[in-house]
């Protein structure tokens, strides 16, 4: 430090700097370098994890993680896969399709995975799935978005836990229309995710003889509701809402300032209150209303020791919430996709007697011949039919009403009944 | 012809030669990291024009950016053009885009600039998710197996292969390189800097200052553009995210910490950056944090970023 006049300035000698450069520049291209002379000793599977650990979907990143390592620590509790431990690799992929790519390419050309999962928002999964596909990397989606299922993506791409939006939406509707009512009004996010309900829907009521009688959709960056509250029609028998983010707890309040206790019967999807808790005084309007869950958030009378199991091994109570800390609640029905598509996996690898890279074909073959998984601990979620040519599975769904703050399952919907017609077929595709 | 400062040119050609080398030395990973480097580094070079070289800071090159994905994009996507004709179209669409821009943003200066720059842009990415019908919106779109190749003056080149794509991202990179070195380093450079240091002083010389600084905004949005459009057509996936406001952040910080009006200041900037992020971000989830007091730090000590330091004190050629 130099000292001219009054004025302190900071002199940096050449050499130091130089020196200083040099050195971090080789500190940070180390890992690569070494990378190259450790990576494939073959006697581990690598499985690659970019989860949203920042981001918009951290809420969901955090639990993902939880649930993948204690599925991990599962698996190798039990002599890991084909005899081989299964280490687990996790990188941020920040939320951002853009740091989504560098995720795959860091697992594929550093880390040497055996294969990648655990990506669930879908335009990170829409920018990733093809990057994958041409560094011919396995590439297990714990999304909901209907892309792969539409034959967007390639055939290293699959998705064998959880249901697509589609396959969600559009078995929730007989039941909506049988039980509710048929004058629906969507109220939405004006974007992708939201109109993937909207259309779907639209599609799913009309089909049941019902009529979507309003639809609002409300832009992302809204604070408050109140000047889309009016456009409610009056004749509404339904009011179906998929709102997500901070937002949905004003939204709640506003609503139901709205429409008091004269309202039409409410619908909505648990995705708008993942990692949310029940019992807090803004969400009380929603007593008496009911909900898709994929997965029962709260243990059920009839809960299945499957379902006992699972909670146990991630450590999630009766309620849904962490066992260290009860106000953390999981993001229950999507992080079961994390724990069966870990075993989906295996069973694929066990049937391929997958080693190495050298059954990754016969891996990938195996995991399409796949028609289904029972419910089991594995696949406490529920059982699922497994289609080969789409690369999707389709499982049970659930429909839960709040009663006492809490969401109490009242309808089943069958694996069988949240099928649709092929719209893919990757098999023909070429490796 | 004769060339201007020819030591910075003689280290333009060396730094190509040495990233024409790297890819024989480098781990598989690092050649993809740097292929992504060098794309970034074109698109932080694109606004070191504006903000370097003519002292213009701009809040919404994402737009640039997002017309040059969403022009090659969308082309490739609906209109099935080969590949290099989505390219030129996302340079097109960029460097129209850049100068409609420029002609109303021009008419205000400093924070008004900024803000004016940060609005369109939001109003670019808003647009991209209104017609999401057609742009894919925030879920974007997967462009076609299709355009993952192409054929230029007989040469077959795979976008799926590691090596085309390191090679195709460095020839871009050099051809930008080459030229904006003709560019800044030569008469216009100069009148791009007298803006900088003192544009009433430069109108009274009788220049169009107006004109000069909307040349450099569409020199700068074009630029842009072409990384964008090289991006969106690499990786096969183009989205809002690409317009988002965080991507003008990022070139104003790559430009920033390599140092905003020297040459090669944009490669180092976002070389430096991409590789801490990336090697942080497995140590630890706040690498944020550290990414942000390594930005204290380089504007409280090295406030004209790592090459403009050497520039001030040792190598006052490196502009």
């Amino acid at each position: 430090m130099d000292t001219i006049g009054t004025k302190k300035t900071f002199t940096l000698p050449r050499r130091s700097l130089l020196k200083g450069m040099a050195m971090s520049g080789a500190a940070l291209a180390a890992p690569g370098i070494i990378g190259r002379a450790v990576a494939q000793s073959g006697d581990v599977i690598k499985l690659g994890a970019p989860f949203h650990r920042t981001g918009i979907g951290a809420a969901y990143g955090r639990w993902y993680e939880r649930t993948a390592l204690a599925a991990v620590k599962l698996i190798n509790e039990q002599g890991g896969i084909n005899g081989l431990p299964v280490e687990l690799i996790i990188e941020d992929d920040g939320t951002d399709p853009k740091r989504g790519v560098e995720a795959v390419e860091k697992f594929s050309a550093e880390h040497k995975v055996d294969a990648i999962f655990g990506h669930l928002f879908s335009h990170v999964s829409a920018a990733s799935a093809p990057r994958a596909g041409e560094l011919k990397m396995p590439y297990f989606l714990c999304s909901e978005a209907h892309s792969l299922a539409a034959g967007a993506f390639n055939r290293y791409v699959f998705q064998p836990s959880i249901s697509d939006v589609k396959s969600q939406v559009s078995s929730m509707a007989p039941w909506i229309t049988d039980n509710l009512g048929k004058k629906v009004t969507m109220i939405y996010p004006d974007y992708a995710f939201g109109y993937d309900h909207r259309d779907n829907l639209t599609a799913a009521i009309k089909a049941q003889g019902g009529e979507i009688v309003g639809d609002i959709a409300i832009p992302p960056t809204e604070t408050s509701y109140t000047r889309y509250l009016p456009r409610i029609p009056l004749n509404t028998e339904v009011i179906y809402h998929v709102l997500v983010g901070p937002g949905v707890l004003t939204f709640v309040k506003e609503l139901g300032e709205h429409l008091g206790s004269q309202r039409p019967e409410i619908f909505g999807f648990i995705d708008s209150l993942e990692a949310v808790s029940f019992d807090i005084p803004q969400l009380a309007y929603l007593e008496g209303t009911h909900f898709w869950e994929a997965m029962p958030r709260y243990a059920q009378p009839n809960q299945t020791s499957f379902d006992k199991f699972y909670r146990e091994k991630v450590g999630v109570d009766a309620n849904g919430a962490s066992v260290d800390d009860a106000k953390s609640v999981a993001t229950f029905s999507h992080m079961f996709s994390v724990w069966e598509t870990l075993f989906a996996m295996k069973k694929a690898m066990e049937m391929a007697d997958y080693k190495g890279p050298k059954q990754k074909i016969a891996m990938l073959e195996a995991m399409e011949s796949i028609t289904g998984f029972e419910e089991s601990n594995e696949f406490p979620q529920g059982r699922k039919i497994f289609n080969g040519k789409m690369h999707q599975s389709f499982a049970q769904q659930n429909i839960s009403k709040v009663v006492d703050g809490k969401l109490k399952v009242v309808h089943t919907v069958s694996p069988e009944d949240t099928l649709y017609p092929d719209e893919a077929d990757y098999t023909k595709m070429s490796f | 012809m004769s060339i201007h400062n020819k030591k910075l040119f003689l280290l333009c050609l060396a730094t190509l030669a040495g990233l024409f080398v790297l890819q024989f030395l480098l781990s598989d990973y690092l050649v993809l990291a740097f292929t992504r480097i060098l794309i970034l580094a074109v698109f932080a070079m694109g606004y070191n024009v504006l903000m370097g070289y003519t002292g213009l800071v701009s809040l919404g090159h994402a737009m640039f950016f997002g017309a040059g994905v969403y022009g090659a994009g969308l082309s490739s996507y609906y209109l099935g053009v080969s590949l290099p004709v989505a390219f030129l179209a996302g340079i097109l669409a960029a460097i129209a885009l850049s100068f409609l821009i420029g002609l109303l943003a021009l008419r205000t200066q400093t924070v008004s600039f900024m803000i004016v720059t940060l609005m369109f842009s939001q109003a670019a990415f808003l647009l991209i998710l209104y017609f999401s019908e057609f742009t894919g919106g925030d879920q974007g779109l997967t462009l076609p197996t299709s355009a993952r190749s192409f054929s230029l003056f007989g040469l077959e080149v795979d976008m799926t292969s590691d090596v085309a794509r390191y090679n195709l991202a460095l020839t871009v990179f050099g051809v930008v390189l080459l030229g904006l070195f003709a560019f800044t380093q030569g008469p216009v450079g100069r009148l791009l800097v007298a803006v900088r240091e003192n544009e009433d002083r430069t109108r009274m010389l009788g220049f169009d200052t107006y004109a000069i600084k909307l040349l450099a905004f569409t020199v700068s949005g074009g630029i842009s553009g072409v990384a964008g459009a090289l991006y969106g057509l690499m990786f096969g996936y183009i989205g809002s995210a690409f317009a988002e406001f965080k991507i003008s952040i990022e070139a104003l910080l790559f430009t920033l910490v390599g140092g905003p009006g020297t040459l090669l200041g944009p490669l180092v900037g976002t070389g430096l950056m991409t590789l801490l992020i990336d090697r942080l971000s497995g140590v630890t989830t706040a690498y944020l944090i550290v990414i942000g007091a390594l930005l204290i730090v380089v504007t409280l000590w090295f406030p004209t970023g790592i090459l403009g330091t050497l520039r001030d004190r040792w190598l006052p050629w490196l502009k």
